[in-house]
């Protein structure tokens, strides 16, 4: 019984780390229909980001958290505007082909200035645990913090793009672009702040993450962000809690699968779950209306 | 064109002959003059140089101590150093050229076990014994078919032996009656571990409670960990690098799994510490070759003998280049001149040599048997505990 509890908060922590990476994915999905395969990197930035304030300045966790998410936010407007601007009008593969070629460019671009190694990020933030049952469960005051930070950021996306004037004209650009420019929409300009928004949730993931495992390495990116996205797919991609279910719902597999000593197969079981999804229910576990994005 | 070609061609074969010639003449060429040829081939520049670096240096320090004390066989011992820039290719190139040109008496190096194993076949062709110091695969002086390379020698332990030993020392020193394994399953090396250990440890009548793995790269092992928590082990064995086992025992003290925790050499990095955190890194063991902290008469001399020289601590490497350089002084001495193919009957027949990494002796696989360094860690420290012998 200690043991299934220990594992649920293994799984739920695990979850929540990939539904605040799904977040930012599922949003620019919804947005401009573009798989953005460099949100894992601009993940990973964001935790470099962290990791240098914390490191060589000394700044602690808000600071550092804050000042990310705006550094990553910049970095995704830049790579909308030179990356994908000049492509919005052709088709969805070379937008996907370019994605993947920013996504390794930042990988590869940190691994020439900064190296290939992995690097330590400093303890800012105070870890207590909190036990159970004598002991045998364990939380960990870190998972807490992640968790609430997640449904936090959940909760005011959520807000945004449902109840302010840039979240209307979000959802008109979703829902016709060309429609939402004859109405007065600006929408390069919705646009540069959908990828903001959806690179600052990045950088607020990057440091976290960096906290909560304490490393940082350049490749960091690229599994937690496939993952991502399987999340994604998986509560439906476009939508903000089926981003977070998604993201819970896979990080208790891969716990379950771990559990039953499958610790090796987990990522096979997770792409798996993504192949069923797509041939099953393409819309996703919590996708209802083709329509309604965002 | 087709007469450019042949005149190549024929020009490349007469060239192959005479070096077949040359090589054919050798083996009782090597000690021509007054001193005796040895080829030094390491890793001086490129992606692994701090390793061949470092073995260089401690060749070149007992070499020059030797030389300083008279020499070997009344002779002095030449060192002809090549760099094979850390690639595979040049490591080949270069250990036919020691041989067959510079026609060596023996050749030292490379570092590591892929270079080892490209500079095999120059030893194997022209028959002369080549001694690795750090080549720790266990397929090194062993072929794909279970025969021993003849002139194939190495002075470190095969990776496999530090779970024989690990396993002798969870049963013996910690007095484990049970264990569980966390091995890294996408790792050659971590799985020979691994395996070494199940069958020690059982052997000695511990019992495996349960084996789980991760794979490189991993990141969170909470769910592994908590499975092989309920299964209440009296130690953990983590064969892998510190990369991960880094995380592994701080995700393990976090759980609140205490027991002791064993690996291997992988574990030895100072970024084990930053990535574990020092406060979670107590009873955390590992072998290793070699420790600066060790008290042992001979390693103190060393110590404070390469201090003198280079300015700085020793390392592994340092060390067992140092004890390559003496091994083969001590082999050259029982062969009682420079021939290659007494050098290889005297390298086989070595026991007990006293070295700094420990005493060895050469097996019928010519592999060392020797004493492996447990290093202890304590608060992050890593402390030498004991030189433990092999049974």
């Amino acid at each position: 019984m200690e043991q299934i509890i220990q594992q649920l908060i293994n799984g739920v922590s695990l979850g929540s780390i990939y539904a605040l990476i799904a977040l930012g994915y599922t949003m620019v999905y919804g947005i401009i229909n573009l798989i953005n395969f460099a949100h894992g990197d601009i993940y990973m930035m964001g935790a470099f980001v962290g990791y240098a304030l914390t490191t060589f300045l000394g700044l602690g966790f808000i600071p550092s958290l804050i000042a990310s998410m705006v550094a990553c936010s910049i970095l995704g407007m830049v790579v909308e505007k030179i990356a994908y601007k000049p492509l919005r009008n052709s088709s969805r593969i070379s937008l996907l082909i370019t994605a993947i070629s920013v996504s390794l460019f930042l990988q590869y671009i940190m691994v020439y200035f900064i190296g290939p190694e992995t690097r330590t990020f400093p303890n800012v933030l105070e870890s207590n645990r909190i036990t159970f049952f004598d002991g045998s469960v364990i939380l960990d005051t870190k998972n807490i913090y992640i968790l609430v930070i997640t449904i936090i950021l959940m909760i005011a996306l959520q807000y945004v793009v449902h109840r302010t004037k840039i979240g209307k004209a979000m959802r008109a650009v979703a829902l016709d672009k060309e429609a939402a420019e004859f109405m007065g929409v600006n929408v390069n300009k919705v646009i540069s702040y959908t990828f903001a928004i959806g690179s600052a949730l990045a950088g607020a993931a990057g440091v976290l993450v960096g906290i909560y495992y304490n490393t940082v390495d350049p490749l960091m990116g690229s599994g937690p962000g496939l993952k991502a996205f399987v999340a994604a797919v998986l509560g439906g991609i476009g939508l903000i809690p089926g981003a977070v279910f998604g993201g819970f719902f896979l990080g208790l597999v891969e716990t379950i699968v771990s559990a039953y000593g499958g610790s090796v197969y987990k990522d096979a079981v997770a792409f798996a779950i993504l192949i069923l999804i797509l041939l099953v229910k393409p819309a996703g576990l919590l996708g209802k209306n083709i329509k309604e994005k965002v | 064109m087709k007469k450019k070609l042949s005149a190549v061609l024929s020009m490349v074969l007469s060239l192959s002959m005479l070096a077949g010639c040359a090589g054919g003449s050798k083996t009782n060429g090597a000690s021509s003059g007054d001193t005796i040829k040895v080829g030094v081939n390491y890793e001086l520049t490129g992606e692994v140089a701090t390793y061949g670096t470092n073995l260089n240096d401690g060749v070149q320090m007992a070499i020059e101590e030797i030389n300083a004390n008279g020499g070997v066989l009344g002779k002095q011992i030449e060192a002809v150093t090549v760099d094979n820039k850390s690639s595979d290719t040049e490591a080949a190139n270069v250990s036919a050229r020691l041989a067959t040109r510079d026609k060596v008496v023996a050749l030292v190096g490379p570092a590591t076990s892929g270079n080892t194993k490209a500079a095999t076949p120059a030893a194997m062709q022209n028959k002369i014994p080549l001694i690795s110091g750090s080549a720790t695969a266990d397929d090194v002086t062993i072929d794909a078919h279970g025969k021993v390379r003849e002139y194939i020698f190495k002075t470190c332990f095969s990776d496999s032996f530090q779970g024989v030993m690990m396993a002798e020392f969870a049963s013996g020193d910690l007095g484990a009656n049970n264990a569980a394994i966390l091995a890294d399953s996408s790792s050659d090396y971590a799985q020979g571990l691994a395996k070494a250990f199940r069958e020690t440890f059982t052997a000695n009548g511990g019992k495996i409670l349960s084996e789980e793995a991760y794979q490189a790269g991993d990141k969170d092992f909470k769910a592994v960990l908590t499975n092989l928590k309920a299964t209440n082990p009296e130690i953990l064995f983590i064969p892998g690098y510190y990369e991960e086992v880094g995380l592994i025992v701080r995700q393990a003290r976090e759980l609140g799994l205490n027991v002791p925790i064993l690996g291997g050499d992988g574990y030895e990095s100072p970024k084990l510490t930053e990535l574990a955190g020092a406060e979670n890194l107590n009873d955390v063991y590992y072998s290793s070759h070699y420790s600066p902290n060790d008290t042992a008469e001979k390693v103190v001399a060393f110590n404070e003998a390469f201090k003198a020289k280079y300015g700085k601590q020793p390392d592994a490497f340092n060390a067992l280049g140092y004890d390559l350089g003496y091994l083969l002084k001590d082999a050259l001495e029982r062969a009682g001149e420079a021939d290659s193919e007494k050098l290889k009957l005297a390298l086989e027949a070595t026991e007990g040599f006293e070295g700094v990494t420990g005493v060895l002796s050469i097996d019928e696989n010519h592999n060392p048997v020797k004493s492996v360094t447990i290093i202890e860690m304590v608060e992050g420290v890593p402390t030498f505990l004991k030189k433990l012998d092999p049974k």
